[in-house]
C-alpha cells in the first residue's frame, strides 16, 4: 500500500474509531435500545420503578425505597428532577412511552395532568378513611383520586413570642396587640408588584368569597365561579382600605416582609412553613395560629398537598400500586417521609405523631380549616386576572367595585372560552 | 494518489532511487504538517465516526429509519470533507454548519411543523394513547363494592382471582366464567382462601412477571357485564368497577354509559358530543392554517398588537444604539495610550458581563423597588419614584438595565476593533491636519463599522427577543386594570406570545409555534435588509 498521508489518517482514525466505540458500548448500561429492554427485565420479578423527585424528596425517600426493594425484590431507581418543570416534563415524556412509573408532584397539578392524559387513577380501597379529608378532596378531579397524598402545606398566622404572648383571637385583638408594641407594621403579609392571591386568599375566604363552589365530594366545580358577588365587592373595598393605610403594599415582597418580621417591625406575618427555618435562625421564638377572621367567616387559606401520581402508561401498575397503597400510605412510612421532609404528613395517624412539634401543630391545626388549593383547568383562567386585579385595587390605581367586577367577568369569559 | 512527483524527465537518475526519494519527501511533508496537529485530528475523526456508528447502531435497533439515514448522510459527508484534499473552506465551516443545522434549523423547522397541528393541553399524544387513559379514568369503584382480599390463581396460564366476601365464602371467577362460589379452598389463619386445588397461587414475584395481565383482567361478577368487574390495581385485593366510558372501536366512538351520550370523533381532535362538549384527554391533530388565522384574527392581541410591536422594535434599536454609544466612547476612551491604568478600569467594565442575565434582573428588580429599593431609599433620598409601576418609567428603567447589561459586549469589540485600524491612519489624518472628533467621524467610524455592523444587527435580532429580561425585571410590566387582556406596558412580542399561548397551565403550543414562525419571519426580513445594506461599507476596507 502506498503509504500516503490520507492512507495513514485513514488507517488511524479507523483505529481510534474501532476503540472509541468498544469503550462507547460497554460504558452505556442503559442504551436507547431501551424500549424493549424493560420487558427482557422479566427475570425472576426484577423490576425497577422509575419514580421522579425533587432533590427535597430524593433524600426523604431514599432509605424509604431501599427497604421496599428490601422487602419485595423490587428496585426503586430515584430520578431527580426540577419541581418547577416537573409538571411539563410529565405532559411531555410520558407518551413516549419512556416517562416514569411514579412521579411526586402538587395536587393542584391533577386536573392538567388528566386533560391531558398522563396519569390514572388510584384506588385507595378501605384505607382511604385514614387520610385526612383535605389531603383526599385535594387530589379529587372528578370524583376520583389521583394520586396518593402524603404531605400537606398551607400558610398560618406566625407570631413573634416576644413581642405577642397571646394568640390573637379576633382581627381587631391581632390589630391591638400590634399597636400596644408601637410597632411599624400591624401584620405582615407579602404582596409584590402583581399582589400574592394565595397570601390573600385566607382574608378572602372571611369575607366569604371563595373561588369556586364545592361539589358534595369535596372536589370543586369549576361551573360555577363564586369569586364575585356581593361578598367579592366587600372584599375589594377591605383591600383598597388597607392599601390605603400602608398595611398592604406592593413593594412588599416576600423576602422583604421575612427581612421585617425578622427585624421584630411586626409581631405577625401570615406566612408558610418554608420560611420559619430562616426565622429561627434569626433568633425569633414563633408560634403558629390560626388566622383572625377579616370579614367574619372563618380564615381558609388554601391547602396544598403533594403527593405520588402513577403514569398513565407504566408497564409496572402492580408494583407501583402495591408500592405506593400498602407501603408509602402505612404511617411508618408516613412519619419518616416527616422526619425529613418537615411538612405535616397526610396520614392521619400519622398526622397525630407529629404533636412533638408545636409550630408543625400548629400549621396542621390551621390545614383542618383549609381548603385544597384548585385542581380544575378552569383555576388557569382565575390566575390569570385574580392578581392583576388585586394589585390595582391596593395599589390605589381603580375603584374596588367596578374592577372586582370586571375580573369576575373577564375570568368567566375565559373559562367559557376553554370549554 | 501522490503528493509530489519527482520530475522524471529532468532528474538525471530515474529509477529506484528517484522513487525512494519521491517517498521520503512525501513521508517528509506528512510529517511536516505537524505530528501533534495530525494526532489531533485523527482522533477527533476516530471519536466523530465512533459516535456515528454508535448511533446508528442504536437506530437500527430502534427502528427510526429517517433518522438513521440522516445521521448516516452527515457521517459520510463529514468524513469525506476532512478526508478530501483542498476545499478548505468547508473543513473551516462544518463545525459550525452542523451546529447550526442542529439547534437553529432542525428548532425552526420543527416549530413549524408544530404550527401546524393542535399540540396543547388536552392534545397531548396520540388517539390510541387517548383512548387508554380515557377508559382508564372511567373505571369507577361501584358504590357499595366492599374491598375483597385477592388471591391471583393460575392454571394452564389462564388467571383467575380467588376472593372471599365479607360472610366467608370464597368465590372465584376469570375472564370468561363470572364469579361463582367455589368449595375446598385452602384458607389461612385469618380465614381468608388462599388456593384451590388443581391451581398454582401465584407469590409476589410470580404476579410481577404478569403484571400488564393481572392488572387488565377483568373478572364479571354476574352475567351482565354491566353489573360490574371485578379488578385489581395491586394483586392483592379486588373491587367492583363499572365503567362510565364504552368504547365502540369499529364505530369509532365513546358512549357515556351514564347518560346514553354518544360522543363521535369529528375531526376536532378529541370525541366530541352533538352538543359541541368535548372529552378530554384528545390527540393531536394536523388542523392546517388555522393557528395562524387565530394569531391573526385573535380579539385578544389585536388591540395591543400595534403598541406592543412598536415598543418591542424601540427596544431593539435604543438597546442597541445606547449600548454601543456607551461602549465605543468608553472603547475610545480607554484606547488612549495617556490613559492609566487601563487594565483595571477594562477588567471592572467587564464585570457586569460575567454576572449571568437573570441574576442582575431580578438584582435590579429588587434595588427599584419603589419602597424599600436601594436606588429609592438611599440614592435619591426616600423619594417615591415608581420605577416599575408607572408605564413609562417601567419603559425607561428597562432601557436603562438593558444598557446596563449590554454595554461591556459592545465596549469589547469595539477595543477589538479599534486596534485593529493601522496606526499609519491616525497618523496621517494628524498630519493634514484633521481634528480629533474629525479623524473619528471621518476615518475610524467607517473603518469600525465594516467589522461591527454584523454584531449591531444580531445585537438587535438578540434584543427582539429578549424574553429574560422583560421577565424577570417587570413581567411584561404594570398591566392596565381597564384593558381586556392580560398584557402590559413593557410586554414585547415575544413575551405576549407567551402570554397568550400559555395562560396558566393551559398551553397551546400550536398556536405559540406560530406566532414564533411570524415573528422569525418578521426578524428575518429586518437582518437581511441590514446585511445588505452592511455590504457597501464592505467596499471602504
Amino acid at each position: 500500500m502506498k503509504v500516503t498521508r490520507r492512507a495513514i489518517l485513514g488507517a488511524a482514525t479507523l483505529a481510534v474509531a474501532a476503540v472509541s466505540i468498544t469503550t462507547l458500548s460497554g460504558c452505556s448500561s442503559s442504551a436507547p435500545t431501551g424500549a424493549g429492554a424493560s420487558a427482557n427485565d422479566a427475570s425472576g420479578g426484577s423490576k425497577t420503578l422509575t419514580v421522579w423527585v425533587d432533590t427535597d424528596r430524593a433524600t426523604a425517600l431514599k432509605d424509604v425505597a431501599a427497604e421496599f426493594t428490601k422487602k419485595s425484590g423490587v428496585k426503586i431507581d430515584l430520578v431527580v428532577k426540577d419541581f418547577g418543570k416537573m409538571e411539563q416534563d410529565l405532559t411531555t415524556q410520558i407518551p413516549t412511552g419512556k416517562g416514569p412509573d411514579i412521579a411526586v408532584g402538587a395536587n393542584d397539578w391533577t386536573g392538567q395532568l388528566v386533560t391531558d392524559g398522563v396519569i390514572q387513577p388510584i384506588e385507595l380501597g378501605d384505607a382511604a378513611g385514614d387520610y385526612e379529608k383535605v389531603a383526599l378532596d385535594a387530589f379529587n378531579y372528578q370524583g376520583k383520586v389521583y394520586a396518593l397524598p402524603y404531605s400537606i402545606e398551607n400558610i398560618a398566622l406566625v407570631r413573634n413570642t416576644k413581642l405577642a404572648p397571646k394568640a390573637p383571637a379576633t382581627w381587631s385583638d391581632m390589630l391591638a396587640a400590634s399597636r400596644s408594641t408601637g410597632s411599624k407594621y400591624p401584620y405582615l403579609v407579602q404582596v409584590g408588584p402583581q399582589s400574592d392571591p394565595y397570601h390573600l386568599y385566607p382574608l378572602q375566604t372571611s369575607f366569604g368569597a371563595a373561588v369556586f363552589a364545592r361539589k358534595a365530594d369535596g372536589s370543586y366545580d369549576a361551573s360555577r365561579l363564586t369569586i364575585g358577588g356581593a361578598a367579592g365587592t366587600e372584599f375589594a373595598h377591605w383591600l383598597h382600605e388597607q392599601g390605603r393605610a400602608g398595611n398592604l403594599s406592593l413593594s412588599m415582597t416576600g423576602d422583604i416582609a421575612v427581612e421585617k418580621f425578622e427585624q421584630g417591625q411586626s409581631p405577625f406575618m401570615i406566612t408558610g412553613p418554608w420560611n420559619i427555618a430562616a426565622i429561627k435562625k434569626a433568633g425569633i421564638d414563633v408560634a403558629v395560629d390560626p388566622i383572625p377572621s377579616a370579614g367574619g367567616q372563618t380564615s381558609s387559606p388554601f391547602v396544598g398537598v403533594q403527593g405520588f401520581f402513577i403514569s398513565s402508561k407504566t408497564k409496572n401498575k402492580l408494583a407501583a400500586n402495591d408500592f405506593l397503597t400498602n407501603y408509602i400510605g402505612t404511617p411508618a412510612v408516613q412519619e419518616a417521609l416527616y422526619k425529613v421532609g418537615d411538612r405535616p404528613p397526610a396520614l392521619k395517624t400519622a398526622f397525630d405523631s407529629v404533636s412533638s412539634d408545636p409550630v408543625m401543630q400548629g400549621f396542621e391545626n390551621v390545614s383542618k380549616q383549609g381548603v385544597p388549593m384548585p385542581n380544575v383547568p378552569a383555576m388557569a383562567a382565575v390566575w390569570q386576572y385574580w392578581g392583576v386585579a388585586e394589585a390595582a385595587i391596593i395599589g390605589q390605581k381603580a375603584d374596588p367595585a367596578s374592577s372586582w367586577q370586571k375580573m369576575t367577568g373577564d375570568i368567566q369569559s375565559a373559562i367559557d372560552k376553554q370549554n | 494518489m501522490t503528493l509530489t512527483t519527482p520530475n522524471l524527465a529532468t532528474d538525471p537518475t530515474p529509477g529506484r532511487k528517484a522513487k525512494r526519494s519521491a517517498r521520503a519527501a512525501r513521508v517528509a511533508e506528512a510529517a511536516s504538517a505537524g505530528v501533534a496537529v495530525l494526532l489531533t485530528k485523527i482522533v477527533l475523526l476516530g471519536v466523530i465516526d465512533a459516535l456515528g456508528l454508535y448511533a446508528l447502531f442504536a437506530l437500527a435497533a430502534a427502528g427510526s429509519w429517517l433518522v438513521f439515514g440522516l445521521v448516516l448522510a452527515a457521517t459520510a459527508l463529514i468524513n469525506w470533507i476532512y478526508f478530501r484534499r483542498g476545499g478548505l473552506p468547508a473543513k473551516y465551516l462544518t463545525p459550525g454548519i452542523v451546529f447550526l443545522l442542529i439547534f437553529q434549523i432542525f428548532a425552526i423547522a420543527y416549530s413549524g411543523y408544530i404550527a401546524f397541528t393542535n399540540y396543547g393541553s388536552g392534545h397531548n399524544s396520540t388517539k390510541d394513547d387517548a383512548v387508554a387513559a380515557l377508559l382508564q379514568s372511567a373505571q369507577t369503584r361501584a358504590p357499595h363494592s366492599p374491598e375483597y382480599p385477592l388471591t391471583v390463581l393460575d392454571r394452564n396460564g389462564t388467571l383467575s382471582f380467588l376472593v372471599t366476601a365479607a360472610n366467608g365464602q370464597a368465590e372465584a371467577g376469570d375472564a370468561r366464567t363470572p364469579l361463582h362460589p367455589v368449595t375446598g379452598a385452602t384458607r389461612d389463619a385469618a380465614g381468608q382462601a388462599t388456593g384451590l386445588p388443581g391451581y398454582t397461587t401465584l407469590n409476589l414475584s410470580q404476579m410481577l412477571d404478569r403484571q400488564d395481565e393481572i392488572t387488565g383482567l377483568s373478572v364479571p361478577i354476574g352475567s351482565d357485564p354491566a353489573q360490574g368487574m371485578l379488578r385489581t390495581p395491586d394483586g392483592t385485593k379486588a373491587f367492583v368497577y363499572t365503567s362510565t366510558l364504552k368504547y365502540d372501536a369499529a364505530a369509532g366512538t365513546m358512549t357515556d354509559t351514564r347518560t346514553g351520550v354518544v360522543y363521535s370523533d369529528t375531526g376536532k381532535g378529541a370525541f366530541t358530543a352533538p352538543d359541541g362538549k368535548q372529552l378530554l384527554p384528545g390527540w393531536q391533530i394536523n388542523v392546517g392554517l388555522d393557528n395562524f388565522v387565530r394569531a391573526f384574527t385573535n380579539q385578544a392581541i389585536r388591540g395591543p398588537l400595534l403598541g406592543v410591536t412598536a415598543w418591542t422594535f424601540v427596544f431593539a434599536l435604543v438597546s442597541v444604539a445606547s449600548t454601543f454609544v456607551l461602549g465605543l466612547f468608553l472603547a475610545v476612551v480607554f484606547n488612549d495610550w495617556r490613559m492609566r491604568g487601563r487594565k483595571w478600569y477594562r477588567a471592572a467594565m467587564i464585570l457586569p458581563y460575567a454576572f449571568p442575565g437573570f441574576l442582575s434582573a431580578l438584582v435590579w428588580a429588587g434595588l427599584m423597588n419603589p419602597q424599600f429599593g436601594f436606588i429609592n431609599q438611599v440614592l435619591l433620598g426616600g423619594a417615591n419614584v415608581p420605577w416599575l409601576t408607572d408605564p413609562f418609567l417601567a419603559k425607561v428603567s428597562i432601557l436603562i438595565v438593558n444598557l446596563w447589561l449590554g454595554f461591556p459586549y459592545m465596549f469589547l469589540v469595539c477595543t477589538g476593533a479599534l486596534q485593529s485600524i493601522p496606526g499609519e491612519l491616525q497618523e496621517a489624518a494628524r498630519m493634514d491636519g484633521a481634528s480629533a472628533w474629525a479623524t473619528f467621524r471621518l476615518i475610524k467610524f467607517p473603518l469600525l463599522l465594516v467589522s461591527i455592523a454584523p454584531l449591531l444587527i444580531a445585537s438587535f435580532a438578540y434584543n427582539f427577543n429578549n424574553f429574560n429580561l422583560i421577565y424577570m425585571l417587570t413581567n411584561g410590566g404594570p398591566t392596565d386594570p381597564n384593558a381586556a387582556i392580560n398584557v402590559g406596558s413593557t410586554d414585547i412580542l415575544i413575551s405576549m406570545v407567551y402570554k397568550i399561548a400559555f395562560v396558566g397551565a393551559n398551553r397551546d403550543y400550536g398556536l405559540a409555534s406560530a406566532f414564533s414562525i411570524i415573528i422569525f419571519v418578521i426578524v428575518a426580513v429586518i437582518s437581511a435588509i441590514g446585511f445588505r445594506q452592511t455590504k457597501a461599507l464592505e467596499e471602504l476596507n
